[in-house]
Parts: C-alpha cells; structure tokens; sequence
C-alpha cells in the first residue's frame, strides 16, 4: 500500500486528544478555547495535509509513513482513500469554525475539551475502513454529547435509548456477517439490525426524534458537530453497502426519499430556529443516503458531492443561528426580528450558506444536487420527483427563516450586535468555499466519481449480490 | 482583423461576462462590507450596461446579413463525468438576441433611474447587487442552450425578484409578500427541473438536440407526441407561475411592494414575459401537442380576462399598471398557443417598454394629472364602460368583489393547498411531541419558551 508522506492521520487524531487533555486542564473559559483552537487549527492542518498528499500520490488508498499504530495494533488501521480523503479536512474544518466562531455568550457553556475528542473520534473513524473499528468509534461518539446533556441537567432519555439501540443493532449484525463469512447470502440476521442500525443514526422517519431532542437539549455547537459530519451515511457506506442485497439499498433509499419530504415540510411549520436546522438538515442527510442507496454511478456521484456540500453549507447555516443565539437567546420563529441591519454580514452568509444546502446554481450544492435529482430520477421515475420536491420545500423554509430573523421589523438594542472578527473570519471563509466550489465544480465531481468507482468495485468484488435473501428459518 | 466569427464569439462573451463583472464587484464589496460609493457605483453600471447593450447591438448587426441566424458558443463542459455532462452553451437567435437587447435597454434606463431614485437610501448597494444578479438570471435564461442553463437562470431571476419585493424589509407587508413571491416560484422552479429530467429520461440533453438546429422558430423536435405533451404541460406549469397565470396570479400585484424601479423592469417588462419568453422557446414542442396548444390558449385567454376585470378595480397605480401588463402577457401567451410566433416577440417588445414607461411614470402621477388638469382648464373625464351599461346590477357587484378580491385566487391556495399541508405536518408535529415527551417521561421541548429574549448580554459585550 503507498504511504503518505507524513504521518497526518495519526498526527490530526492526536492533536485532538493532546488538545483535550491540555484544554480539560485549564478553568478560565478564554484560555480552553484559545488552546482548543490551536489543536483543532493543527489538525485542521493535518488532515488537509493529508488530503493534498494524497492527491498527490494519485493512490487508490494510502496509510500513514510511520505506521505507529499499525505497530502497535499489529494491522493497518488508519487509511486514507478517495471517499474519506475530503471528508478528513472537512469535518476539522467544522470543528475549527464552530470553536473559532464560539462567542463570549457560549464560552462557559460549551466544552471545548469534550468537543475535541468527539472530533478525534470523528477523525479517526473516517479514517478506518475496519468494520469493528468504525463500529468501535460510532459508538464511543455517542458519550460527548451525553455527558454534556447529564452534566447541564437536560433529559437524556430520548438520546440515549435511541443510541443504545443504535449501538447494540449495529454489534448484533456485524457478528451475524461475520459469523456469516462473506462467501454466502447473508440472513435476516444480518440485514434487519444493520437496516435499523443505518436508520437510525441517519435519523431516518420515524427513529429521527433523537436529533430533534438532541437540538432541544444540547448546546447548538455539540449538536451540529455531532450531526453535520453525517456518520450514518459513512457507516452505510463502510458496513452496508459492500454486502447489503438490493432490496435493503432500496427499502432505506425509499425510507430517506420519505424522509427528506417530511423533513421539509416538518422545517416549513416549526417555530423555534435550531428545530427548523435540524429538520432542514434531517431532510438534507436523507438525500444524501438516498443518492447512496441507488447505486448508480450518477447518483452515488451526486451524493458523494452533496455530502460535502451540505457539511459545508449547513454547518455554515447552523454557524450563523448559533451567532444570532449567541446575540438574542433561542430564536422563536412566530415574530420577527429584524436584524438585518445589525448584523448584515451575517445575513448574507445565512442566505449564501442556505442556498448553497438547496443546490441553488453557482453555489456547491448545485452540481451534486443535479446529479442526485438525475440519479433518483432514472432509478425510480415517478417518485424520484420527490427528491425536487423536497429541494423546493427546503428553498422555501430557509428563505422564510430568513425573512423572519433578518426583516420585518427594526429591532433596537442597546449593544453593538455586530459581527465579531471571528465570526467574519469563519463566514469569509465559507463563503469563499462555497463559491469556489460552485464556479469550479469539476475537480470535486471528479474525486467524488473516482471514489464511487472505488465502492461500486468493492461491492462487486464481494460475494455475488442476491437480489433475493434466505429467511433465519430457511437458513437453519 | 479578426474574422466574422471571431468577432461573433467575443460579442458573445462579452454579453454574457458584463453582467457577471457587474455581480462580482458589487456582490464582493458587500460580501466584504466595504460600499463602495453611489457615484462608483453608477460609473460600474453605465460601463457594463454600455458595453453589454452595444455587444448585443453589434452581434444583431452581425447576424441580420446571416442566412440562418443561429450562432451557438460552446462554453465547454462545465462538469464531465462518464454518465453526465454539463454543457455552457449560449445560443443566439432571432428569439434570444432581441430578448437581450431588451434586457440591456430596460434595465440600462431604470438603472439610470434608480441612481437618483434610490439615491441615500440605506439599501443602495443591496437594490443593485440584486439587480445584479437579475440581469445575469435573465442574460443566461435568454442565451441559454441546454435545459440546464436556463435552470440557473430561471432560478437567479426568481431569488432576485422575492428579495427585491422584500426590499423595505423594516416592514412586516413587504417581507410576507416577497415570501408569497418566493413560493410561487419554487413551484415554478420545481415544473421546470422536473421537465428538465424528464427530457433526460426521454434521452435529450440540450434544446439544439431537443428542439432541431435550425433557427428560431423553424425548429423541428424529434420528441413523441406522448414526450412533448408530458414536457410542454410542466413547462406551462412553469411558465405559469413565472409570468402569473392562472392560478398563479395573485403573486403579482403583492410583488408591487418593492421599490418603483424593480417592479418596473421584473413586473412590467422583464421577469412576467419569461414565462411566455419559455414557451416561444420551446415552440417546436408545442406544435407537437395540439391539446398543449388549446390549453396554453385557454389558459392565457382566462387569465386575460381575469386580469382586466381585476385591474379595473384597484386603488392604486402600481397595481393597475400590473394588471394592465398581466393582462398583455396572458394575450401574448394565448398567441403562442395560437401558433404565432413573431407577433408574440414583438408583443413582448412592445409591453415591456410601455410597462416599464408607466411604472417609472407613476411616482408622479399625481403631479402628471395636475399639468393635464391644468392644460385643459378642468377635472379629466371620467369616461363610463359600455360594457357597464349591457351589464344586470347583481353581476356587476359579483363582477366587483370577485375583481376586488383578485378572484379569491390567493384564499383558493390558502385553503385548499396550504392549509391542509400546514394541518397535516402540525399533526404530525403534535405525534412526535407525544413521543418524545412518552420518552423523556415529561415535558421534552425546550423550544416552546424560545421567545428571542437575550440570555445574557453582558457576556456578549
């Protein structure tokens, strides 16, 4: 296997856990994020590294130089390939930007400490292509946000029985494939828990309400971390697609078409602003795996494409409301607030970040969403319209969210409401990827493709695919 | 000396680049929060709206001597992958050249106007980005040689056009209308992508593929009758709610709240023809489908007709000139369906440049009525309708609350499209509370005391 040049993956994972542990160390909430920064600044560094080293070798996939936790597991345990070579950078990217935007108002709330090793696991989940090892990393996700919600006294009932089972489904079907082996047509056994699993964690109608719940109770910054990297998507990548038969793709990918409607229409009647975000994104992620589910080249391209797309945008969208929050408390949708004219750059990036989401042209999200809306609609004629649907309900959510927190009313504060320099830092920057992304689409396109032949051959390289599955009883 | 064509290509271009450099400079300098003053502004928009205006005026001199008018300029493949392409590709022809020298001249003159019309107001800088990005949505949906193209610049037309009827955005009206605006235009967006995958499915890609290389309008399709039906229906779907048609309708007079200016070039003259601009667009489709045809007719006639009963009633004169020009674009619309297609062209041509007169005029009307009064020594007439005469006393008052009421177009949508969308997702929304309050054994949101209070602003400062 080629190496890369340096040791970027292990290097970015540790620069997080280094960081956590510096950070936990220190009380006064100016200097923990001072550090946080710094750490997730260098692994930003390091997996972007990784990414343009990668590129560079031209490699089907690579691993680290020095091989330090290769030696000590006795196997190769972080590589890089095409799906998870831009992933890597962006889910730091999101870290970064979440920590360099956290204003004063959320210093003392939020746990940069814990959030930086929730964003080495991230980390190094996308950077494992074991099955155990990304079953190992989702599961052990789960705990920052829990602690967070036991430590602020929040409920956490809902989050942690949908997690719990989420964990278990996910452990009881990959022994079943393993015990299976992957010479034969794998059984009920495997496919129903690994099905629930996917549908869980992508929170997929009707197990999402640990994502609404999650929103409702977390801070904003722990919530949208938790979620924009999408790791439902990387698992039914990683764990389903290679050995899920068709009928599996398709019952999750009809369940994801369902779910990006509902979603949409669910944004459209809410009225606090972080569950419109989660529904908004509910419906996004769901066109993500339902671009995954089609199996197609076309529309596996465009999900590929829309995965980054709607990191980037929607974490930019989620950036921006936690920066009115941060200004104005939880934000109720049934008045308006005018704050255009208080905080017009952010107006802007809440506009530009929302229409890059809904594939709106000369943003990132176009590309991918074309694709994805051709791929669902060669794959199923009729309903793959409700992928289009599902775009005009978000179109018209995010604008209509807009209109509330920005217009309608001139809103008078006693304090400057301005935008930091942080917060201008973090919205130049997505803006400048955003449109970078959306006036020269072609290398992305371009990666995304070659990763997806990557998966499609992997998947044919498996055990012949039946298009028809033995029952547990006729197993036996 | 460059040759014909390489002449023809740099007109081209420079068409096409004008408004982008236009969009670039006035959209980065807001994005960077560095305004630039009103008179570079001004200096930026007289350059690029010359130099557009005389690019296409010359690129018409070039093309008249043509035998076949039809130029195209391949802009390359934007994105390519084996199983998709997207081609840049402009075509210039005897329907898009006149459309954008249209284009130039109208918004060239309000413009203009704007400059001292807007001058000081606080959103100077944002009316013109957005008038930016107008003229680039409508540059490409003019010149537009691939379904998907048009797409782009259907889509830029419609954000410009809902953020510019929300223009006044300190006001609750203005902002709730734009909304209205935008939804209307999604679901025209919407009709459009999906005629758009549904002439992929059928296997075309661009209009010189779908709709024969010869120039406008001697095109010939090479799509079934069963394909141009299915596709020529969900382009009237599009082209109804681009241009108000019925259902549509009650979009427009609310889009009147946004600055005089605007609602000159998007209502009276540009924006509402691009629904009519599409159908003569696709024309050789419609001449496959003759029941496309007699609905397009239909439609445009009722809506001709609705549009005149309601503008005879309204109270004020933005809204009277719209649905004097609506009632112009249902015409226009039912000519096409009628078979014509020159005469539509230069319909448009011609209630553009009126509207947009009118619209610009009508800040002043009262001072206009005045000198009139004045010329002629007396109150102006008032001229009553024949028709009034013919007409039994209970019709006319129906005929007056239905005008007055706009034909309950919008209350039809309100109760029976959004009310029972908004009742069957609160429904659900009142499930997943059950739920999550079952789970969380008490109450689960906190949501419910967001009342955009700040927390703590001490701590912000």
């Amino acid at each position: 296997m080629t190496d890369l040049h340096l040791p970027w993956l292990e290097l970015s994972i540790l620069f997080c856990l280094i960081g956590a542990v510096w950070v936990s160390r220190v009380k006064v909430p100016h200097i923990a994020r001072n550090r946080a920064l710094l750490c997730s600044g260098l692994a930003l560094i390091a997996t972007t590294g990784a990414w343009l080293d990668f590129d560079f070798l031209d490699a089907k996939q690579a691993d680290d130089s020095l091989h330090l936790l290769s030696h000590l597991a006795g196997r190769e345990l972080l590589i890089m390939d095409e799906l998870s070579a831009p992933l890597l950078p962006l889910a730091a990217l999101l870290y970064f930007l979440v920590i360099l935007a956290t204003l004063h108002t959320k210093i003392r709330r939020f746990s940069f400490a814990w959030n930086l090793v929730s964003e080495a696991i991230i980390l190094a989940m996308y950077s494992c292509k074991e099955p155990w090892g990304i079953i190992g990393m989702l599961a052990v996700g789960i705990i920052p946000p829990f602690l967070e919600l036991r430590e602020r006294g929040k409920p956490t009932h809902v989050y942690i029985i949908h997690m719990t089972l989420f964990v278990l489904l996910l452990i009881v079907g990959w022994t079943f494939a393993e015990i299976e082996g992957t010479d034969r047509i794998h059984t009920l056994w495997v496919v129903i828990p690994l099905l629930g699993a996917i549908l869980i964690r992508s929170g997929i109608a009707p197990f999402h309400c640990w994502m609404t719940d999650l929103f409702e109770h977390a801070s904003f910054g722990t919530a949208l971390l938790f979620v924009t990297p999408i790791a439902g998507a990387y698992a039914a990548v990683r764990l389903v697609m290679p050995i899920a038969p068709d009928w599996m793709l398709r019952s999750i990918g009809l369940a994801s078409l369902f779910t990006a409607v509902y979603a949409s229409g669910m944004a459209l009647i809410q009225i606090e602003a972080r569950r419109l975000f989660c529904y908004l994104f509910l419906s996004h992620s769901a066109l993500v795996l339902v671009g995954l589910e089609i199996v197609t080249p076309m529309a596996l391209t465009g999900a590929l494409c829309l995965w980054l797309s709607v990191g980037m945008a929607l974490g930019g969208f989620g950036l921006t409301l936690r920066a009115l929050e941060a200004r104005r408390g939880r934000l109720s949708l049934t008045h308006f607030h005018g704050l255009y004219e208080h905080a017009p750059e952010l107006a802007i990036c809440f506009i530009l970040t929302g229409l890059a989401s809904v594939g709106f042209p000369g943003t990132v999200g176009f590309i991918g969403t074309e694709l994805l809306v051709d791929g669902a609609v060669e794959a199923y004629p009729y309903i793959g319209v409700a992928v289009v649907i599902a775009g005009a309900l978000n179109g018209v959510a995010l604008v209509k969210t807009y209109f509330i927190l920005f217009t309608g009313t001139q809103y008078a504060s006693a304090v400057s409401l301005q935008i930091r320099t942080r917060e201008r830092f973090a919205v130049l920057l997505l803006a400048a990827l955003i449109l970078a992304g959306g006036i020269y689409p072609q290398p992305g396109v371009e990666s995304r493709h070659r990763a997806v032949e990557e998966l499609l051959h992997e998947r044919e390289s498996r055990a012949p695919i039946p298009t028809t599955i033995e029952t547990p009883h006729h197993h036996h | 000396m460059p040759s014909a064509e390489q002449l023809v290509t740099a007109l081209g271009w420079c068409i096409v680049i004008c408004p982008i450099v236009l969009l670039c400079v006035l959209g980065l300098s807001s994005l960077l929060s560095r305004r630039l003053p009103e008179e570079v502004i001004n200096a930026l928009l007289k350059t690029t709206m010359i130099v557009g205006l005389t690019s296409s005026v010359l690129m018409l001199a070039l093309m008249l001597p043509m035998s076949n008018p039809h130029v195209t300029i391949e802009g390359g493949k934007w994105v390519h992958i084996p199983e998709y392409e997207f081609h840049f590709k402009l075509i210039y022809d005897r329907l898009s050249i006149p459309f954008i020298i249209l284009s130039f001249v109208l918004c060239g003159t309000i413009f203009a106007f704007a400059s001292r019309y807007m001058h000081r107001e606080p959103g100077y800088n944002r009316f013109f980005v957005l008038n930016a990005v107008f003229l680039l949505g409508m540059t490409v949906t003019s010149l537009a040689g691939t379904v998907e193209t048009l797409f782009a610049g259907w889509e830029l037309v419609g954000l410009s056009s809902a953020l510019l009827v929300a223009f006044f955005h300190e006001r609750p009206a203005p902002v709730r209308n734009g909304l209205r605006v935008w939804c209307v235009y999604r679901v025209s967006d919407a009709a459009l992508l999906i005629a758009a995958l549904t002439l992929h499915h059928f296997g075309h890609t661009d209009f010189e593929n779908v709709l024969g290389s010869e120039s406008w309008p001697y095109g010939r399709t090479e799509v079934s009758d069963h394909e141009a039906l299915v596709v020529g229906l969900l382009m009237l779907l599009a082209a109804a709610g681009k241009s108000a048609l019925i259902p549509f309708s009650g979009w427009l007079p609310r889009a009147m709240e946004g600055p005089t200016p605007s609602s000159a070039v998007f209502y009276g003259a540009l924006s509402v023809h691009l629904g009519a601009f599409l159908l003569l667009r696709i024309s050789p489709i419609l001449e496959k489908s003759p029941l496309l045809c007699a609905l397009i007719v239909t439609l445009g006639l009722s809506t001709a007709v609705y549009a005149t009963i309601a503008g005879r009633v309204q109270t004020d004169i933005k809204s009277a000139i719209c649905f004097a020009s609506l009632t112009q674009v249902a015409l226009i619309v039912a000519e096409i369906g009628f078979g014509l297609r020159y005469i539509p062209l230069f319909h448009i041509l011609g209630n553009g440049c009126l509207r947009t007169l009118q619209f610009v005029r009508a800040p002043t009307l009262l001072q206009d009525r005045r000198l009139l009064e004045n010329a002629i020594g007396d109150r102006l007439p008032k001229s009553s309708s024949f028709w009034r005469s013919l007409l039994p006393h209970t019709l006319q008052i129906w005929l007056y609350r239905f005008a007055i009421e706009r034909g309950y177009l919008d209350a039809m949508i309100d109760d029976y499209i959004v009310a029972p969308f908004v009742a069957v997702f609160r429904f659900c929304d009142r499930m997943e509370r059950r739920w999550t309050d079952y789970l969380s054994g008490g109450k689960s949101r906190e949501s419910d005391e967001a009342d955009g209070t700040p927390g703590s602003l001490e701590e912000f400062l």
